[in-house]
């Protein structure tokens, strides 16, 4: 099993649902809390385990804003898991999820420093790395219900823009959506193999500029200009 | 990226530590006849012992959860910092025979004493390698994804061990050898050619992009937003940034007192100068290992808004 999520960048509106349910369901999930310094003060620290960065992509009047959510790729050659000294970071054979064994790490920022992606943050509090588990203690629940056996960001997403399946099976949602919509993996020149793939945003028709060519509406025109000032 | 003076100092003062060690054992073991003095081979030996020891120590001081430290033996087989962890520990008993076969017996100690200063010089130039390639295996630093990284890490560590092994050797035995003296002349203009290569490399613009980073390869992107209204994690660690004129006037003075002073101080061939000459150059290698990593650009720092690395 390879176990990720597609990311949909022509649907997500950026409202920062998914970090806010990644964070309520894992500070109390197996990593422990996901703690805060000076929450309510100036300057808040916390960790993070998704976090959410918007882009103006192309110039006007193709210009359009994207909003991109990023959180752990689960990367087949995940180099943060090599550099840790003491096997505090690893990957499961089973389904790729890579995780930090809190109580064997040290805290000393090898592996965010290996990562591109910044998906890995240090706990300010406890001193040990913080990473996207995939909601490790979620998807595999036999308690909940089916349906719900799933990252908690992906059931929260209001406009579905986030799928998790496996992309080792063929025939999921996942590996239709990714074959079907060209989907993309960040700074492949790497060489990371990073699981999770973006739906790039699709191409919508360019407006035209409206002349208004009429007497009427230049006339409105002059008008608005006049009473407006 | 954020430079840690606990690093920095574990950088400078070990590197000085094993580049002392390592030449050392071979002045030593080669019959280097100004190296045949029981007192200049313990004191160098000992100043070798307590940078290493001041160095490790520090390293210690940028761990988030020391209680854990221990376990960093465990990954010999995958990662740099482990593998420098070990060789680290394992320098320590093999240079301690050595230096107590010096003590008993004066510089002619030999057999199973020669055998440890051998395996402590050999282990001193490995750790000085694992420590580099920590930095040289990121593939998400391009400054320091080169084999110049290394280069750079042994050739000054060597420097400025030849720098210190001149001075105690002129200051204990009265007479400064003209051998080390002239190593340390020769150490010092490496150490500098491989420093302004190194200068000039990371000058050029390359690697990744905020549109590969991105995947918005055809069109140019801007960030709009970074998502949070105060610097996280991610902005404090990798987004460190020194202005251009503030990084020019540092590398100047880094040229200046890691190898232009030392240098001219050298060229005097007085034994007091030359203990100068060996504090300001480890004082210049620390401003040298600051902006190593003030002037490394992570990737990550693509996502904030940088156009490239």
């Amino acid at each position: 099993m390879k176990l990720g999520l597609v990311i949909d960048l022509d649907t997500c509106v950026g409202c920062h649902g998914c970090a806010t349910a990644c964070k309520q369901w894992n500070t109390s999930g197996t990593i422990g809390p996901l703690a805060d310094k000076d929450p309510y003060g100036r300057e808040p620290v916390g960790s993070w385990l998704n976090r959410i960065r918007s882009y103006e992509v192309d110039d006007t009047p193709n210009s359009k804003t994207v909003h991109m959510p990023m959180s752990c790729m689960h990367c087949e050659d995940a180099d943060c898991v090599t550099v840790c000294p003491t096997g505090a970071s690893y990957k499961r054979l089973e389904d790729g999820i890579v995780l930090v064994d809190q109580d064997k790490c040290m805290g000393c920022n090898l592996c965010s420093w290996a990562c591109p992606y910044g998906a890995r943050e240090l706990d300010p509090e406890q001193g040990t790395m913080k990473k996207c588990t995939l909601c490790v203690d979620r998807i595999y629940d036999e308690k909940l219900p089916e349906a719900e056996r799933q990252p908690a960001c992906v059931l929260t997403c209001p406009t579905k823009s986030r799928v998790f399946g496996d992309f080792d099976d063929p025939d999921s949602e996942v590996s239709k959506l990714v074959r079907g919509r060209a989907g993309k993996q960040l700074m492949p020149e790497l060489g990371y193999n990073p699981v999770n793939t973006y739906l790039p945003p699709r191409n919508k028709p360019v407006q035209d500029q409206i002349d208004p060519a009429s007497l009427k509406d230049t006339v409105k025109g002059w008008v608005n200009k006049i009473i407006a000032r | 990226m954020h430079p840690a003076f606990s690093v920095l100092f574990f950088t400078v003062l070990s590197g000085a530590g094993y580049g002392l060690m390592i030449l050392l054992v071979i002045g030593h073991l080669t019959g280097l006849s100004q190296l045949q003095d029981g007192g200049v081979l313990l004191t160098a030996g000992i100043l070798s012992f307590i940078l290493i020891a001041i160095g490790l120590l520090c390293s210690m001081g940028h761990l988030a959860n020391p209680k854990n430290a221990w376990r960093a033996f465990n990954r010999f087989k995958t990662s740099w910092l482990s593998r420098e962890g070990v060789f680290a520990i394992a320098f320590f008993p093999f240079a301690l025979i050595y230096l107590g076969g010096i003590w008993s017996n004066g510089a002619d100690a030999g057999g199973i004493f020669t055998l440890a200063g051998i395996i402590a010089a050999v282990l001193a130039i490995v750790t000085l390698f694992c420590t580099s390639m920590i930095y040289a295996s990121l593939k998400t630093i391009r400054q320091w994804n080169t084999s110049l990284t290394p280069v750079n890490y042994i050739s000054l560590g060597l420097m400025s061990g030849s720098l210190l092994l001149a001075a105690i050797q002129g200051s204990v035995s009265g007479g400064l050898s003209t051998v080390l003296y002239q190593l340390a002349l020769a150490l010092v203009v490496l150490g500098a050619i491989a420093k302004i290569i190194y200068l000039f490399w990371i000058g050029k613009p390359a690697g990744s992009t905020i549109n590969t980073a991105t995947g918005f390869t055809q069109a140019s992107v801007r960030l709009l937003d970074q998502g949070h209204t105060s610097n996280g994690f991610l902005n404090n660690e990798f987004g460190y940034t020194v202005e251009a004129n503030k990084l020019v006037m540092l590398r100047l003075l880094m040229l200046a007192m890691a190898f232009i002073v030392p240098f001219l101080l050298l060229l005097t061939a007085n034994s007091n100068l030359i203990v100068f000459a060996a504090i300001i150059a480890i004082a210049g290698l620390l401003v040298e290992r600051w902006l190593f990593f003030a002037e490394a650009r992570h990737v990550v720092r693509l996502f904030h808004g940088d156009q490239q690395t």
